[in-house]
């Protein structure tokens, strides 16, 4: 192997830093005698950060070409270095807001660290994968510490339920994945996406059996998909997990790993089966629809918030598919950059506003009072005004209402079903998120206009109030300003 | 210069956050320094810019892109020209006299810094309103300064008689703002750009219904210059504190249909139909309003009278295509108009909250400069040649006098008969108000307001007097000093001497005259101090009317269909969908497997299905 080539692995730099800090974690935690595990928070902090600088520089670097590296498994372009800047912040906020909740509960241990380490590996190697194999090797080690995380307060039956099922249910739909992708090397003999494009497409032209066999991969893929980013019918585990395991940990499943679902349905569909678009397409609009329905009509039912907001988890990814279903229309691809980059922007602003809404729990639960009923929201203004104006805002933007990043992102990709002209689809979406509206504003309604129920319950302060000030002012900027952003998604997608 | 630009609409909006949100903090002094610095920033870019759109320095462009949809861009973008440098001037100035006239006003108020915070808020709206370059921020400046009105109208939200006539006052600024919104909507259909630029270069070549959108926007323009039939909730609207009736409901906000007619001038030059449709409602306004005034005692109301009465020349002046003697009446008439609210609502604190002119009379001795600058107020007002008014009002009569399109010679003979009605109205107030016997109650007797209220009515009454003479700038004469020599000699000088003499003989002195005189006209006089019937027409059609409509839809559309058939229909729909989600949601995984791979079944199912046929 020549210099040049081994230097040229230098693009998986972020990779890397964040293997080889996850690494050393481990080892530095069992430095870390303290309770608060001050020193592996700050180690694991500054490994994110030198992550994060090590993206910049491979993003510089690159000067807006593609490369394929380790024989094409792993592809680096500018859609995964978006994505993977966004996955870095995200989860250093993740830290920020979880440390002060898991250390009240004596849950802030290495493992919770070194396991969140391990996930965000996983999901980067997801967004730069260029293979099915990179592709799922980055799925399963993200799964893998996804199921430890939830199981980490094992203590608790709920926990170590939510944990057991989410494991049988994502070994499932893993092996229905892997059987999806099974048919389609069959078909095509390649694992690389870049092979498989140009394969299927010949293959779909024709109309021998083995773009039926394709087609049946096909559906087996989705429903990894679907699964992944929880949507209807694969959804099930979404409510028991997010419910089950401790906020500080559906935290993160419920924000990152969203990022990943992204990245992983633009690499197989959109990368990968461009060929079949009209089917996968037709399948996403029912996923869509499905999750929008029932989604928030399962959400007004609910009377607890973590469950609450996991059904809002469902009905939200099934608004992002509908951009990724109105990117091809006829056959061309005019409306992909606006749909996809859509899709793109909800993902982003839909990670920030879960995010803030979960970090606004974890701030408000205290030593043996969690904050996860809709009745302890009830006069949350007069306890604490500036953390129920954060929430208002969450919750506004949830809902979609202008000015707010949520009702920008939605619009986007309305306008992008409109422009695909898929007109039932836009006025469906439309009126499920009236519905939604109203267990969003509900929130609200308690926060201001409903006495305080219980004792009075003091919310915390430090970094995570500043971050969570930050998180929902970035929510209400990115609404009036959302062309930067956006302006960013596009030039990602452009790069695909 | 584009800083600049930004500077002016961002000072006062700045301060009215500042007030607004942190006003607790920055106590009651601290309110006010950050809303009259804000303002004055604001003041003195605006001179600036003046000064250099005098040398022909004008500007047009964007700021900002909001979003781009199908084809429409939104933005946020400035036109600069003579028209709103002007306005920019007039709007800052007025607003910072009435800021430092508030320091007095609203001394001993709970809600001072909210008050502060408002009305800065409302010059940041206006000032939003006369800078755009684009139908929509003129939309939003619209909207804004109405809120703000809304909200300054209810400011003291415990009186009933306040919450009242700030709910007209929106619903009413509703019936405008409807048709408002139906002229942008119909610009952005025919023309398909909401930029001002594009719409007037387009708008002779389209064939687009040019007078209906005229009309339309002249709605809304009847609903925020209060034009009649429009005009009811202005003198309800009193109900404010006067500092506000200053500002917003005299001086600037009500200027803002007028502003909007002339800014859309272009497009109403090519339709002698809307114009003429102007002209008339301007004229009955002004004449049938300066009526109302002559029979009201209520000071205040007095002076909304004349407001009303006033924007009825200015729309006579649009009417007539005279804009610029719009907005030159627009301007003076700010200045007197400021100087007699804010001088009426001196005379009010000194009298402890007193507005009845029967209970007055004799303040002239106690507050020397209070009555001086009222007077000058007044004689400018009268349009007594040399004086502010006189200019403008001279140019309007003028305008309509030469004006060829049908109904001009209705609105000539109005306003000329306005003219006489408003000398009178005006100096009935002086002589009830300030000479004759002290009416008052003579244990609390009045003193002259402090400075902060004196100081804000002598530097409004110099321009009320002398800005007249900057008609030059404004109307193609030859000399000012020929204007006032030719004013001399001509009809309305005379009439407006008229009504001067009628109201001192009538007033100067207690007499029974104008009783007697009330009790000759009867019905007459009755049917004016009732307004003409209006509030009790629009209760009675659209009040009741409205109660019997609702009551109806309440008992056929509520109960049965919306709360039987959808609150409840769908609130049973949703109880029964989440029992059936609740019943897949078991807990069991083996249902959850299930439920996966049924999906997988359905969408192999499917496969099939589809190479099958």
């Amino acid at each position: 192997m020549s210099l040049a080539q081994l230097l040229s692995h230098l693009r998986a730099l972020p990779e890397m830093v964040l293997l080889a800090g996850a690494c050393a974690l481990m080892l530095v935690d069992l430095a870390s005698k303290s309770e608060t595990r001050r020193l592996s928070y700050l180690f694991a902090q500054g490994v994110l950060l030198i992550a994060f600088c090590a993206t910049l520089f491979v993003l510089s670097e690159s000067e807006g070409k593609r490369y394929y590296i380790f024989y094409g498994l792993f592809v680096s372009d500018l859609l995964s270095h978006v994505l993977k800047l966004f996955a870095f912040i995200t989860v250093s906020a993740v830290l920020v807001y979880a440390r002060p909740y898991l250390h009240e509960r004596g849950l802030l241990k290495g493992e919770f660290l070194t396991l969140l380490l391990f996930a965000l590996l996983g999901i980067l190697v997801m967004i730069s994968a260029n293979s099915f194999l990179s592709l799922y090797l980055g799925l399963e080690l993200l799964t893998l510490c996804l199921y430890a995380l939830v199981a980490l307060n094992r203590d608790s039956a709920a926990s170590t339920e939510a944990a057991m099922k989410y494991f049988v249910l994502g070994a499932l739909a893993s092996g229905l994945l892997l059987y999806g992708m099974s048919m389609i090397y069959g078909a095509t003999g390649s694992l690389l996406f870049t092979d498989i494009g140009p394969q299927t497409a010949a293959l779909a032209a024709s109309s021998s059996s083995m773009r039926t066999l394709l087609v049946f991969g096909l559906v087996f893929v989705v429903a990894g998909i679907a699964f992944k980013l929880g949507a209807v019918p694969f959804h099930m585990w979404i409510p028991d997990v997010y419910h089950g395991a401790s906020t500080a940990v559906t935290l993160v499943i419920g924000t990152a790993p969203k990022l990943a679902a992204f990245a992983m349905a633009l690499r197989l569909l959109v990368n990968g089966l461009p060929a079949l678009a009209v089917d996968w397409q037709q399948m996403l609009v029912v996923l869509a629809v499905l999750s929008m329905a029932l989604g928030n009509l399962a959400a007004i039912a609910q009377s607890n918030l973590k469950r609450m907001l996991a059904y809002s988890t469902i009905s939200h990814m099934g608004f992002m598919l509908l951009g990724l279903l109105s990117g091809v229309v006829g056959g061309n691809r005019l409306n992909a950059v606006d749909a996809y980059g859509a899709a793109m922007f909800y993902t982003a602003v839909y990670v920030l506003m879960s995010l803030g809404a979960f970090g606004v729990l974890l701030l408000a639960s205290r030593q043996g009072a969690e904050c996860e009923r809709l009745e302890d929201m009830k006069g949350m203004n007069r306890r604490d005004p500036w953390l129920a104006f954060l929430m208002l805002l969450m919750m506004f933007s949830l809902a979609g209402i202008p000015p707010m990043a949520g009702f920008y992102a939605k619009f986007a990709v309305i306008s992008a079903v409109v422009q695909a002209g898929q007109l039932w689809l836009a006025v469906a979406a439309v009126a499920f998120s009236l519905v939604g509206a109203f267990y969003y504003l509900r929130v609200v309604k308690l926060m201001y206009f409903d006495d305080p129920a219980g004792v009075a319950v003091p919310a915390g302060g430090g970094s995570a109030r500043w971050l969570l000030s930050v998180n929902g002012l970035a929510l209400l900027a990115l609404g009036l300003l959302p062309q930067g952003l956006m302006a960013l998604c596009q030039a990602a997608i452009r790069s695909l | 210069m584009k800083t600049l630009y930004l500077l002016v609409p961002l000072a006062p909006l700045a301060g009215a956050i500042l007030a607004g949100l942190f006003g607790r903090a920055l106590g009651r002094a601290g309110a006010h320094t950050v809303t009259i610095l804000g303002v004055l920033v604001s003041f003195l870019a605006s001179c600036w810019i003046f000064a250099d759109v005098l040398e022909g320095n004008t500007f047009n462009g964007t700021v900002y892109t909001w979003l781009t949809s199908g084809g429409v861009t939104l933005e946020i973008g400035f036109l600069i020209d003579r028209l709103s440098a002007l306005m920019m001037v007039v709007v800052t100035f007025v607003s910072l006299m009435v800021h430092v006239y508030t320091i007095g006003y609203m001394a001993e108020d709970p809600g001072y810094q909210r008050f502060f915070s408002y009305i800065s808020l409302f010059t940041f709206s206006m000032l939003m309103l006369v800078m755009a370059n684009n139908f929509l921020q003129l939309f939003f400046g619209w909207e804004a300064v109405g809120l703000v009105s809304y909200l300054l109208i209810g400011f003291w939200y415990t009186r009933p008689t306040a919450i009242h006539a700030n709910l007209k006052a929106f619903l009413v600024n509703r019936v405008g703002d409807f048709g408002f919104i139906l002229g942008i909507a119909l610009v952005l259909a025919y023309f398909g750009s909401l930029d001002y630029a594009q719409v007037f270069a387009e708008a002779p070549a389209l064939a687009a219904p040019v007078t209906l959108i005229c009309l339309a926007l002249f709605v809304g323009a009847m609903g925020k210059s209060a034009q009649f039939p429009l005009h009811v909730w202005l003198p309800d609207s009193m109900e404010g504190p006067t500092p506000i009736s200053a500002l917003i409901h005299a001086a600037t906000m009500v200027t803002a249909g007028i502003f909007m007619v002339a800014r859309m001038a272009p497009l109403y030059e090519l339709s002698a139909t809307a114009r003429s449709v102007v002209l008339v409602i301007g004229g009955i306004t002004a004449l049938f309003m300066g009526l109302v005034a002559l029979t009201q005692y209520d000071i205040k109301r007095v002076v909304a009278y004349s407001t009303l009465s006033q924007l009825g020349y200015m729309t006579v002046a649009l009417g007539a295509s005279a804009y610029s003697a719009a907005i030159f009446h627009l301007m003076t008439h700010a200045f007197f108009k400021a100087v007699l609210f804010l001088g009426a609502g001196s005379v009010i604190i000194a009298l402890h909250h007193e507005q009845d002119m029967r209970r007055m009379g004799g303040l002239k001795a106690a507050m020397p400069v209070t009555y001086w600058t009222f007077l000058l107020g007044a004689i400018s007002s009268a349009g007594i040649p040399g004086f502010a008014g006189f200019f403008s009002k001279d140019a309007i009569i003028e305008a309509a006098r030469h004006a060829t399109i049908p109904g001009a010679g209705f609105a000539y003979l109005c306003v000329l008969a306005c003219v006489f009605v408003t000398a009178a109205y005006t100096f009935r107030m002086v002589f009830m108000a300030f000479h004759g016997a002290p009416r008052y109650d003579a244990h609390r007797p009045p003193h002259e307001s402090p400075a902060v209220v004196t100081v804000p009515l002598v530097l409004l009454a110099i321009p009320s007097v002398l800005a007249g003479w900057l008609v030059g700038r404004f109307l193609p004469v030859d000399s000012a000093w020929d204007f006032v020599v030719h004013g001399l000699v001509s009809l309305p000088f005379w009439l407006a001497l008229a009504g001067i003499a009628a109201a001192a003989i009538l007033y100067r002195r207690p007499s029974s005259l104008p009783k007697r005189i009330a009790m000759r006209l009867g019905p007459l006089y009755a049917v004016v101090e009732r307004k003409y019937g209006f509030d009790e027409l629009y209760a009675w059609l659209f009040g009741a009317g409205a109660r019997v409509l609702g009551t109806g839809l309440w008992k056929a559309g509520d109960q049965t269909f919306i709360d039987g058939l959808m609150v409840n229909g769908s609130a049973r729909v949703v109880g029964w969908f989440s029992g059936i989600v609740r019943l897949a949601q078991t807990g069991i995984l083996n249902t959850y497997a299930f439920l996966m791979l049924f999906g997988i079944l359905a969408g192999v199912t499917w496969v099939i299905w589809r190479f099958w046929s």
